[in-house]
């Protein structure tokens, strides 16, 4: 069965159709990417998935369970985390916070150990930490030692990106919806997350939905590509079957001059 | 003649506030306080801060942090004369005009009273002119010491600041000490500090900060140094706990009255701050929780509280008040939950003023007494020993102890797992949620925490006056609160301590008189003008928390964290220092 | 394919309790309900011939619409900030208390020389001036001094300061004219009395049907402002986003200013009502019309002129007519007290189930994220 099973799913914006009855599967452990042209729905199709909007039809299960009009925070407990386009970390906190913050759902001690400094709750906060450093040594030397306490906000902005997977990873999802995660990176960085996506899966064992722009990444990373286009699923397969498809190349070029039309 | 534009700018802003502070009748109202026996009374220093202040500033021109600025007496002094002058003509200019009429009925302190003040007791004519001379002198003053060296200036500062403490806190100082020969060697009978014990005072402060200047650079850096949890932060704090055991105990009554008053605010200001400050929820009826627990503690102790009358013991009754401020927050909590922070800062306000009109209101006063409140609430008795009101000195003990839960639950939460939830939902709502933050509980918690610690301050204010009345329960009592937070440094535990002590314990509360009592007049005004410099100018308060500051001050930061990598950067990714 | 699922979609969202909306669903029926028995009793009360008589309902609603249209003017001040700058002035009941506090300086001169009763209208309208003057002025000074600073910074900051500011002007007034409560020199007889045209009485006083008036034609003079004028469009495009009008050529300071101070000059207005309609004045004058004002510009839509108008005659007859329609049909006593309390729980219903308002929300791009 698969990891997330999507069918019909539509989402309207005041009369415009963000999405209009999208299909959508993954399996897990695969690595699938979602491309299109701009406005074609791809970040409404990732909002409508993580709960920040509720779709206006359509079903959405995920690991067995339908998801679809449950709340950000439940969903992510269930499994699904997400990046944002425009990378959105809380800037004032220390780039180890910022992935500690991110353990929240898995974790459970409240006010009451926190209070009286219960034994669980400290153990808990330490497993916290040092889950929180494993997680930020996945990239690497860039976030690791002076930087853990450097507020988010004064690193460069592909460390940026890298800290908001660090955060999503935190939440020790089974799918990872990453949205645009190149986008801003110069060519060897982008190789670098290249690399980084595909140890994902085969390190951390995670699938991974992918929203991108620059074909190269998509084309390495990727074992299926589905193409959106207002908010139409208008073709779907592997990347050479999708970059040749008439219907694809047309949706990002246009309609070539002096074909039929009706 | 060239008019140097800063004297000129600022020289009309102080007339304004001197022509302002007469007409509000300040300066009258400061002049029956003696500072400086015979010479100097508090409204002389109210009415001469303003060309002193301004004629530093006219001396220091356009701010440069680039350069080192070009520091010279005679040249500040002539800008801050020319200030001052400007002032006095201005100020003059308003008593002037203003003098051919009767206005005292429409302005009552506009009065013959104020203009003899003004004019330093000479008449229109010779005063006038002395008020000119004396406001341009004092800007000359305050030009001249922009222009001497640090060393000095420093001096200058710690010298006025140590006397004019002394001058103020003269209730404290004689409560201290309490030995006749000395306080009269120091003070004047009826007020002021003696003329040759102003001199001596200053001097020694002048003397001793110039003598242990490097020593206590040194003492800073070590404490800096020692913020990780060394012996010497621990001894620092044992011994400020050891201050705090025992400073009841050498202070009077009325001082112990007014640290009560101090606690209960920091007590009140550290719930409002985990709400305001750690979950950045801005809650503008934050008296309402008070009012839970003042109520509450009334109704279940009093015998003579209408209707239901439990006449419990204090410490039986807590709990169950704790209870009502947790259903309270909740109540509060829920329904504004999804609103947008400035509606919720306002549905707030509006929950705060409806908790008091019902109170006030026919329909509940068959339980809560209405305006006539509910009296003889008993003390706090804990075996055969009663705490109340009566005893200012031991029920200190009884706030400082709350006041202490408190803070180590705001300190202990502010690291864990909640307060990073907090810290990110202040942040940013929707991301806090996307990453598996429920925010519902996230929010409740906090109103629950802070309208526990809330209630807290209720049942001890109840148990302390004996009576509650509904106007202890009014909107400005939430609004002072939130200003000691702001003040203090919304987050931080010193910080509102601090805030706390300095405007409830000097201006004075809402419904209590402060160390100044001659500021309660103008208390209020006061509060409103340090709000707004507070956000114009310091929005992250005066002892801020590290998140906030860096929230408020995010570009600065940021430009000095690269400045300081600058110098060892080893890493290889030189692009990465910052976008 | 999208229709066959939706029936599993509807299941698995019923399914799906949410004590939220559950409590919030609570608290809609219960004030419906409680709403619905007190009407209900305040009915049967009156034709059981008890309570206040048809007249007097008549008289209290016309009262009531006459208050109400003084607070969708100040409203209109809250409303026109919140739209153009995005934070709620607190500080604007304050620029109200100030028009008022001042016009009753020429009021009591004018009573004074006989003027006030010799020539009533004429008298009425300098006051008016005066009133429009001075807070048109405290809203600019208020504007310069303390928000200026602040464009920018996070929308909370100004709010916070804007209390300060209004505590400010508060105490400020306190030491200019005293803490004591000043009257008004009552109305000339002739308004006093009932309006009568052409031989016809009305069932209003003039005071009241002046009041209305006035309030009638600030609301389509300003209108006519806003739409048709090149000062109203410039207001409205930086409503509508701040950095694009600029980019356009609008000068945003200059026209932020206009705002306040076309706010506060309605404001002013708003002064000389309270003036007709209720005489006494002190410095705390500002504080509960203000936040009455700021709950009518919510419940119109924040942002939305008429709605602010229309949100002020609202919540003139919640809390005029309300305590005696619902509370007394409910049996709860002394309910003239809870004239205030009924506003703020409109005030907070209103946030709670309806934060868009009756006529929906007109806010900045960036507000409306």
């Amino acid at each position: 069965m698969a990891l997330l099973d999507i069918r019909g799913l539509e989402k309207q914006f005041g009369g415009v159709k963000a999405l209009d009855g999208v299909d959508f599967n993954i399996e897990e452990g695969e690595i699938v990417s979602v491309i299109g042209p701009n406005g074609a729905g791809k970040t409404s199709f990732f909002n409508v998935i993580s709960g920040m909007f509720s779709p206006d039809n359509g079903t959405i299960v995920f690991d067995g369970d339908h998801v679809a009009g449950h709340l950000p925070n439940e969903i992510t407990e269930r499994g699904i985390a997400r990046t944002f386009q425009n990378v959105r970390l809380f800037p004032n906190l220390t780039v180890l916070e910022n992935v500690m913050v991110g353990m929240h759902c898995r974790t459970k001690q409240g006010m009451w150990g926190t209070i009286f400094q219960t034994r669980a709750q400290r153990a808990e906060e330490q497993l916290i930490e040092d889950t929180a450093k494993e997680i930020l040594s996945f990239f690497g030397t860039r976030l690791t030692g002076y930087r853990h306490d450097q507020p988010a906000f004064a690193l460069s902005y592909a460390n940026r990106r890298r800290l908001e997977i660090a955060r999503a990873m935190a939440t020790q999802p089974k799918l990872l919806l990453l949205d645009e995660p190149t986008a801003g990176m110069n060519p060897r960085e982008t190789i670098e997350l290249t690399q980084l996506i595909g140890k994902l899966r085969s390190e951390r064992g995670l699938t991974v939905v992918i929203i991108e722009h620059d074909m190269k990444v998509v084309r390495d990373v990727s074992d299926r590509v589905v193409v959106l286009d207002h908010g139409v699923k208008i073709a779907e397969g592997s990347y050479e079957e999708v970059s040749t498809n008439d219907d694809v190349i047309e949706a990002y070029l246009g309609r070539p001059q002096g074909s039929d039309d009706e | 003649m060239r008019l140097d534009p800063h004297s000129r700018k600022w020289g009309l802003v102080a007339g304004l506030i001197m022509s302002f502070m007469a007409a509000i009748g300040m300066i009258r109202s400061f002049d029956d306080r003696m500072m400086i026996n015979p010479v100097l009374s508090l409204g002389y220093i109210a009415l001469l801060l303003s060309p002193a202040l301004f004629g530093y500033l006219a001396a220091r021109g356009e701010v440069n942090i680039l350069e080192e600025p070009e520091r010279n007496i005679a040249e500040g002094a002539s800008k801050g004369a020319m200030a001052g002058l400007i002032a006095g003509a201005v100020t003059v200019a308003f008593l002037l005009v203003t003098s051919p009429f009767d206005l005292s009925g429409f302005f009552p302190n506009i009065s013959t009273a104020m203009y003899d003040v003004m004019t330093f007791h000479q008449g229109l004519g010779v005063g006038s002119l002395l008020l000119v001379a004396i406001s341009a002198l004092v800007g000359a003053l305050g030009g001249a010491l922009y222009g001497v060296g640090d060393v000095a200036r420093n001096g200058i500062f710690r010298a006025l600041g140590w006397v004019m403490l002394f001058a103020l806190f003269e209730l404290v100082v004689t409560d201290v000490i309490d030995f006749r020969p000395i306080v009269r060697f120091i003070y004047v009978q009826g007020g002021g500090l003696q003329f040759w014990s102003a001199l001596i005072i200053g001097g020694l402060a002048w003397w001793l900060g110039v003598r242990y200047q490097g020593k206590r650079a040194e003492y800073s850096d070590a404490a800096k140094a020692s913020e990780a949890g060394s012996r010497l932060r621990y001894s620092l704090i044992g011994v400020g706990i050891l201050l705090l055991i025992v400073l009841p105990m050498i202070v009077g009554g009325i001082v112990n009255e007014l640290l009560i008053n101090v606690a209960l605010f920091i007590l009140m200001g550290l719930g409002l701050n985990i709400v305001v400050g750690l979950a950045g929820l801005l809650d503008l009826g934050y008296v309402a929780f008070f009012a839970v627990g003042a109520y509450g503690m009334a109704v279940l102790t009093s015998p003579l509280s209408p209707t239901l009358t439990p006449a419990l013991n204090w410490w039986v009754a807590l709990p169950i008040v704790m209870v009502f401020a947790a259903i309270a927050g909740v109540l509060v909590g829920t329904p504004v939950l999804r609103m947008r922070g400035d509606y919720l800062a306002i549905v707030t306000l509006g929950f705060g003023e409806i908790v008091r009109l019902l109170l006030l209101s026919d329909w509940l006063t068959p339980y809560f007494g209405g305006a006539q409140g509910i009296t003889r609430i008993p003390g706090i008795t804990s075996g055969p020993v009663t705490i109340s009101g009566t005893s200012p000195e031991l029920f200190i003990y009884m706030t400082m102890i709350f006041v202490a839960i408190a803070a180590y639950v705001s300190h202990r939460a502010q690291n864990s797992r909640v307060g990073r939830a907090w810290a990110a939902m202040r942040e940013d709502e929707d991301v806090a949620e996307a990453i598996g933050i429920s925010t519902v509980s996230a929010k409740l918690l906090a109103f629950v925490t802070g309208a526990i610690i809330a209630s807290f301050a209720g049942a001890l204010f109840s148990a302390k006056v004996g009576t509650v009345f509904t106007n202890s329960f009014d909107v400005l009592v939430s609004i002072i609160i939130l200003v000691v937070v702001i003040v203090g440094g919304m987050g931080s535990i010193r910080g509102v301590a601090l805030g706390a002590l300095m405007l409830i314990g000097v201006l004075g509360g809402p419904k209590s008189q402060g160390l100044l009592t001659e500021f309660s007049e103008f208390k209020l005004l006061i509060y409103g003008a340090i709000l707004v410099y507070m956000m114009l100018k310091r929005p992250e308060g005066l002892l801020p928390s590290v998140r906030r500051s860096r929230e408020l001050h995010g570009a600065e930061a940021e430009q000095d964290a690269w400045l300081d990598r600058k110098g060892d950067f080893v890493d290889e990714d030189a692009e990465e220092a910052v976008t | 394919m999208s229709t066959e699922v939706a029936p599993e979609v509807a299941k698995t969202r019923r399914f799906k309790f949410n004590w939220v909306d559950s409590f919030l669903w609570f608290v809609r029926v219960v004030a419906i309900i409680a709403i619905t028995v007190g009407i209900v009793g305040s009915f049967q009360k009156f034709a059981a011939g008890e309570g206040p008589s048809a007249v007097a309902w008549r008289d209290l609603i016309i009262s009531s619409i006459s208050t109400g249209s003084m607070y969708g003017l100040i409203a209109l001040g809250y409303s026109m900030v919140y739209g153009v700058l995005g934070f709620i002035n607190f500080a604007h009941g304050e620029v109200f208390m100030s028009g008022t506090m001042v016009g009753l300086i020429s009021a009591t001169l004018l009573f004074n020389n006989g003027f006030w009763e010799s020539n009533p209208l004429i008298s009425i309208f300098v006051v008016l001036l005066v009133a429009m003057i001075t807070s048109t002025l405290v809203a600019i000074v208020i504007e310069r001094v303390a928000y200026r600073p602040l464009r920018g910074a996070p929308r909370l900051i100004p709010l916070i300061t804007s209390i300060g500011v209004s505590f400010f002007v508060q105490y400020s007034f306190a030491g200019l004219f005293g803490v004591a409560l000043r009257n008004y020199p009552p109305a000339p007889p002739r308004l006093a009395a009932d309006l009568t045209v052409f031989g016809t009485t009305f069932p209003i006083s003039g005071t009241r049907a002046l009041v209305i008036g006035v309030a009638i034609v600030s609301m389509i003079g300003l209108w006519y402002f806003v739409t048709k004028t090149k000062t109203g469009s410039a207001m409205r495009a930086v409503a509508e986003d701040k950095e694009i009008a600029g980019l356009m050529g609008i000068d945003v300071d200059k026209t932020i200013v206009t705002t306040f101070a076309v706010g506060g000059a309605m404001a002013g207005v708003a002064g000389l009502m309270w003036a007709l309609l209720f005489r006494g004045v002190d410095f705390l004058t500002g504080f509960l019309p203000g936040i009455k004002a700021f709950t009518a510009a919510v419940l119109g839509g924040i942002g939305n002129l008429p709605g602010a108008m229309l949100g002020g005659i609202m919540l003139g007859l919640f809390e005029g007519v309300g305590p005696l329609l619902v509370l007394d049909g409910l049996g709860i006593p002394g309910v003239s007290q809870l004239k205030d309390a009924v506003a703020f729980a409109a005030l907070v219903l209103v946030l709670i189930f309806r934060p868009t308002g009756l006529l929906g929300e007109r806010l900045g791009s960036e507000d409306r994220v």
